[in-house]
């Protein structure tokens, strides 16, 4: 049974603190609440992107590419056949090269779930504005198998500035279906990490759809400014106080 | 060039490292590094070529360039031959067996430490199973002290980690709260700060002090900010009773944790005047970590973990803590492989000397559970780890990993009879938390604790 005295301590933290105990150990429902939740974050890890109807009615015509890494297995295992382009996406990709800004990519990641629930809500938010700041937008490419640098090789094939991958996070206790957000210029073979910036935890009970929205519109503006991303470009979205109208927008 | 003719076919190993790699029971990162054995047949032929060298071999050959390597240099140049004599004539088969003789007294592997080098039981461990890696750690015996004194004979002491996504003092408070009930923290009371700013881990700082101090428990506290981090506020004047750093096997992997030896060198002289006489430098280490900074040279991850464990021993450590399966399922892909190196870890570090601890854990994406989890924990804990973590449900909420519980580790204190460091115990006594067998049984919820902790709560 869990102690009521706890009650007013867990509005300070999410913690499992004051659980059920029975001499030493767990209860019984703290232990299968911690079960479950962890069975739904491996169910999200295995999850396969299924069709996303909602991705189709944003407007842009949509590509589908994989990665090298052929299942979920290989895909775990091997994290650099998680970044790179199967054999089949070149051409897939190749009549939709020209002079774009930004390519968008949703790839599945650690968790198809966030992108089947959040991908396109969040473009739905954001699309507008990047037009409005006069974007060209290359097709809308959905990756399987695929890991954030993906998007490098996608946004190079397509001849784009930049890119924006949404990716499932890899998933926790308290989410299975967190989506994270990585934006990149000029991405090129050699980038790493520190050349990106991201923006986290998108999901309607973390970080809002129109607040992530808001904030991708904002570093998105910016990096295309200073033509730069990575450690350079710090995330002054909650403190803007000169924002462009595309962003104001939100 | 190591050769063996192993079942009729003989099989060459062009370089040590690739012995070594070749010989180390199979896990995910040496096949991402690609330098895992081809079959099992060829694994166990690495082991028997592993099995006939002698141990001077490693004092002779590096399987990191001495010149482009300071790890490598250290090592070599702090070899204490003398400590070294009395297993010189050795190979590693039969160092394997004098570890498991009635020769290697608890005595004699303290005397021996100085003189093994971390290739050496990197080397020995590859030919160990499960059980061998438990009845050598067993016999050594690294005791360190701060408030309190840690790794005595049937002690398992924890470190309290109350986490928080946002650094919330009072959400971290509730968590120290909960542990402390639980008998948790003889270790240390340690955070993981969500941002590495000096503002904010001075303010983590200051926090944990004013519990330690309020509840007067004798214990440490740390946050495990970058180490230039707590230098910095050491001049400032903050309360740091132990420096914290992630450290590897290779200097270029240091490079990619921000540090190097001389740096740490310098952390450790500030630390000690601070703290004169004790052990006050807390390291973190997991296999993996080299390869995935790019900075392995071509050798097996379980051997740059050893490695690692000879840039701790240099700083007299409280604590070092292998975070066995954090990394991920491309380093150590499920629940056996994560098994294997955490006792892997613990043999390699105690035997170099060091006051060995375990994170037991696991991601969401690797295939393990709780019951994995389980047997580790208790695996460890027969062997005599000296530490273990204590996370509130064992869910991790800001690093996003699962872990091992308050719940967890009494358990083990009461299914193998240890007990927590001597000082945290009298403590938890004079708090009313042990019943009359001196069992940790809270009287329910957070009664006697919680007036002076309610205010402290208010305070955060």
């Amino acid at each position: 049974m869990t102690d009521p005295a706890w009650t007013p301590l867990r509005a300070f933290t999410a913690a499992r603190i004051g659980l059920g105990r029975s001499g030493a150990s767990l209860g019984t429902a703290p232990l299968l609440e911690f079960r479950l939740a962890h069975a739904r974050a491996r169910d999200a890890v295995h999850h396969d992107l299924g069709a996303v109807p909602a991705l189709e009615a944003l407007g842009l015509p949509v590509v589908t590419v994989r990665s090298r890494a052929a299942d979920r297995r290989t895909f775990l295992l091997r994290p650099d056949l998680g970044r790179a382009l199967d054999d089949d996406a070149g051409p897939a990709l190749a009549p939709h090269a020209g002079a774009h800004g930004l390519a968008v990519v949703v790839a599945d990641g650690l968790s198809a779930l966030a992108v089947e629930r959040h991908a396109a809500p969040v473009l739905a938010a954001l699309l507008p504005a990047l037009r409005a700041g006069g974007w060209a937008l290359a097709p809308l490419v959905v990756a399987r198998q695929a890991r954030v640098a993906l998007g490098d090789a996608v946004a190079r094939t397509l001849g784009a500035a930049a890119a924006l991958v949404l990716i499932g996070e890899r998933p926790g206790l308290s989410a299975p279906d967190s989506l994270g957000a990585y934006l990149t210029w000029a991405p090129a073979a050699g980038t790493t990490d520190a050349d990106r910036n991201c923006v986290s935890n998108i999901r309607p009970d973390g970080l809002g759809y129109q607040e992530a929205a808001w904030k991708l519109a904002f570093l998105l503006d910016r990096m295309r400014a200073m033509g730069g991303s990575g450690v350079q470009l710090k995330d002054e979205s909650d403190r803007a106080a000169a924002l462009p109208d595309s962003v104001r927008q939100l | 060039m190591f050769r063996a003719t192993v079942g009729g076919e003989r099989h060459c190993f062009p370089s040590l490292a690739v012995l070594m790699a070749e010989a180390t029971p199979l896990r995910s990162g040496d096949q991402l590094a690609g330098l895992a054995a081809d079959s099992q047949a060829r694994r166990v032929a690495a082991q028997w070529a592993l099995a006939d060298l002698p141990l001077t071999e490693f004092l002779t050959t590096a399987v990191v360039p001495y010149e482009a390597d300071e790890v490598t240099r250290l090592i070599q140049d702090t070899h204490d031959a003398a400590a070294f004599a009395p297993v010189r004539h050795l190979t590693v088969g039969g160092f394997r067996e004098w570890l498991l003789s009635d020769a290697a007294t608890t005595e004699a592997l303290a005397a021996l430490a100085p003189g093994l080098i971390p290739e050496m039981v990197a080397a020995t461990s590859k030919l160990c199973r499960l059980q061998d890696l438990m009845v050598a750690a067993s016999r050594a015996q690294v005791v360190t002290r701060f408030r309190g004194t840690i790794g005595l004979p049937g002690r398992l002491s924890t470190r309290l980690q109350p986490n928080h996504p946002a650094d919330d003092p009072r959400g971290i408070a509730a968590s120290v709260l909960d542990g402390l009930l639980l008998g948790s923290g003889d270790a240390c009371i340690g955070v993981n700060p969500a941002t590495d700013s000096p503002e904010r881990t001075h303010a983590l700082l200051s926090l944990l002090d004013e519990v330690r101090q309020t509840l007067a428990i004798p214990t440490q506290t740390c946050v495990l900010a970058h180490v230039t981090t707590t230098m910095e506020l050491m001049r400032r004047g903050s309360p740091v009773d132990l420096v914290f750093q992630s450290i590897a096997g290779t200097e270029a992997a240091n490079a990619g944790f921000g540090i190097t030896l001389s740096l740490l060198d310098e952390a450790h002289a500030a630390i000690t005047e601070r703290h004169p006489g004790l052990h006050a430098m807390y390291f973190e280490t997991g296999q993996g970590s080299a390869l995935s900074s790019g900075a392995h040279h071509g050798v097996d991850q379980q051997t740059l973990e050893a490695r690692a464990y000879a840039v701790a021993r240099c700083y007299r450590p409280l604590l070092v803590n292998t975070v066995v399966g954090f990394i991920g399922p491309e380093y150590l892909f499920d629940g056996k492989q994560i098994t294997r190196a955490g006792l892997e870890d613990h043999f390699c570090g105690k035997l170099l000397g060091l006051p060995m601890g375990a994170d037991v854990c696991y991601t969401n994406h690797a295939e393990a559970d709780q019951d994995d989890a389980d047997a580790l924990l208790a695996l460890l804990a027969a062997a005599g780890i000296n530490f273990v973590m204590g996370v509130p449900g064992a869910d991790d909420i800001m690093l996003g990993y699962q872990s091992t519980s308050f719940h967890d580790a009494l358990a083990m204190r009461e299914l193998l009879g240890r007990r927590p460091a001597p000082e945290f115990e009298a403590w938890l006594g004079e708090q009313g938390l042990l019943d009359q067998a001196g069992r940790v049984r809270p009287p329910g919820g957070p009664a006697r604790l919680s007036q002076r902790f309610q205010s402290l709560l208010a305070a955060a």
